[in-house]
């Protein structure tokens, strides 16, 4: 088979849903194996590793993002559904939410204010974009949520995608060491604070470190979900009109 | 298995079309969350199918996140003229809201499980 060959198959099959499909989920059987290799490590983050992976090989094949995506689509849709389903591990810490429910919602509210507004007046006083500041305010919430937001406030909706990614990984591996640091001790409040400024890659180092914290965090990571997109929309329009 | 799926698509398409009718900012999948929530406290005892479609489709929930990733391809720009603002934001705001959350929260949180404070730092 000849390098002409060779291009035209490519052609042929960068064209089909499968090709897409099929490269997404290897990519992300990769990642996983790298990170269960490095002993869960949350630098071999499976999501970046897929990412970079398949950035990769679209970059050396030449291959659209579009065209990738009529393959990737079948995965992404799935994001809807998996959101709606994320109810019903809320369900399960009802009897945590009703013991302290106003401190919960106090928590919440605060974490999700100061987490998109610290990061909007940070990367405007750097001198970001207006685009650029629409698209992390919503950085803390779990990404299918921070992206409908981004397109709701005049994001970009796949720049929101790597800043969510990007804070997750942030959270998981520098806020235990900075938490420390603080000298803070409580294992729910150390749960909480991660689900609510690193969302499920927080939560899923919060489990790692200890089974209290990581309940903590997913309650406050689905709270922060609903808070987030019931406020941030509002204010933004309200602010900048 | 397949009404368990069926449920959450439902709520889902619920919240889609909400969202739309009343020009919500809301996503449409947020209002379907609420809408399912709502409808286990009510029933308070959760069908096993339900909870484990729903378990399944959280297992790899960080996969489903691969493709709209994959879109960083198409901000190359934008992140060449931003990184600095994005890269600082997103770490120093990250951190502080972390740290801000969890010293209020241990000053707000009851002081009954005393067991569950950890011994010590790691």
């Amino acid at each position: 088979m000849n390098e002409a060959d060779i291009t035209q198959l490519w052609v042929y099959l960068s064209a089909k849903p499968l090709t897409g499909l099929t490269i997404t989920l290897v990519a992300y059987a990769v990642g996983f194996w790298l990170y269960q290799k490095s002993n869960r490590n949350p630098i071999c983050n499976p999501v970046v590793i897929a990412i970079a992976l398949i950035a990769l090989l679209l970059n050396v094949t030449g291959t659209p993002y579009a065209t990738y995506f009529e393959g990737a689509q079948f995965v992404h849709f799935l994001l809807g559904p998996a959101t709606v389903a994320l109810a019903v591990p809320l369900f399960r810490q009802t009897a945590t939410l009703k013991r302290a429910l106003p401190v919960i919602v106090f928590g919440v509210l605060f974490g999700s204010l100061v987490a998109s507004a610290s990061t909007v007046i940070l990367a405007w006083a750097l001198g970001a974009s207006p685009e650029t500041l629409a698209s992390l305010a919503p950085k803390s919430v779990t990404t299918p949520v921070a992206m409908g937001i981004a397109d709701e406030i005049g994001g970009v909706p796949a720049l929101t995608a790597v800043c969510v990614i990007a804070t997750g990984i942030v959270g998981a591996t520098l806020g235990p060491m900075v938490m420390n640091k603080a000298r803070l001790k409580d294992w729910r409040a150390r749960g909480f604070a991660m689900g609510v400024a690193a969302h499920g890659i927080g939560t899923a180092r919060a489990f790692q470190v200890n089974e209290t914290a990581g309940a903590f965090s997913g309650l406050a990571m689905g709270l922060n979900t609903m808070a987030t997109a019931l406020t941030i929309p509002f204010l933004w329009h309200w602010i900048f009109g | 298995m397949i009404a368990a799926f069926a449920l959450i698509l439902v709520c889902q398409l619920f919240g889609e079309v909400v969202s739309e009718l009343f020009d919500l900012p809301v996503p449409g999948p947020v209002i379907g969350m609420v809408l399912l929530f709502i409808g286990l406290l009510v029933k308070r005892k959760p069908p096993k199918v339900l909870t484990d479609a729903a378990d399944n489709l959280l297992i790899h929930f960080s996969l489903l996140f691969v493709p709209a990733g994959v879109g960083v391809v198409t901000q190359i720009d934008r992140l060449k003229g931003d990184w600095l603002p994005i890269a600082a934001a997103l770490t120093i705001s990250t951190l502080l809201t972390m740290v801000l959350t969890a010293l209020l929260m241990s000053k707000l949180f009851p002081k009954q499980d005393t067991a569950e404070k950890m011994e010590d730092a790691q």
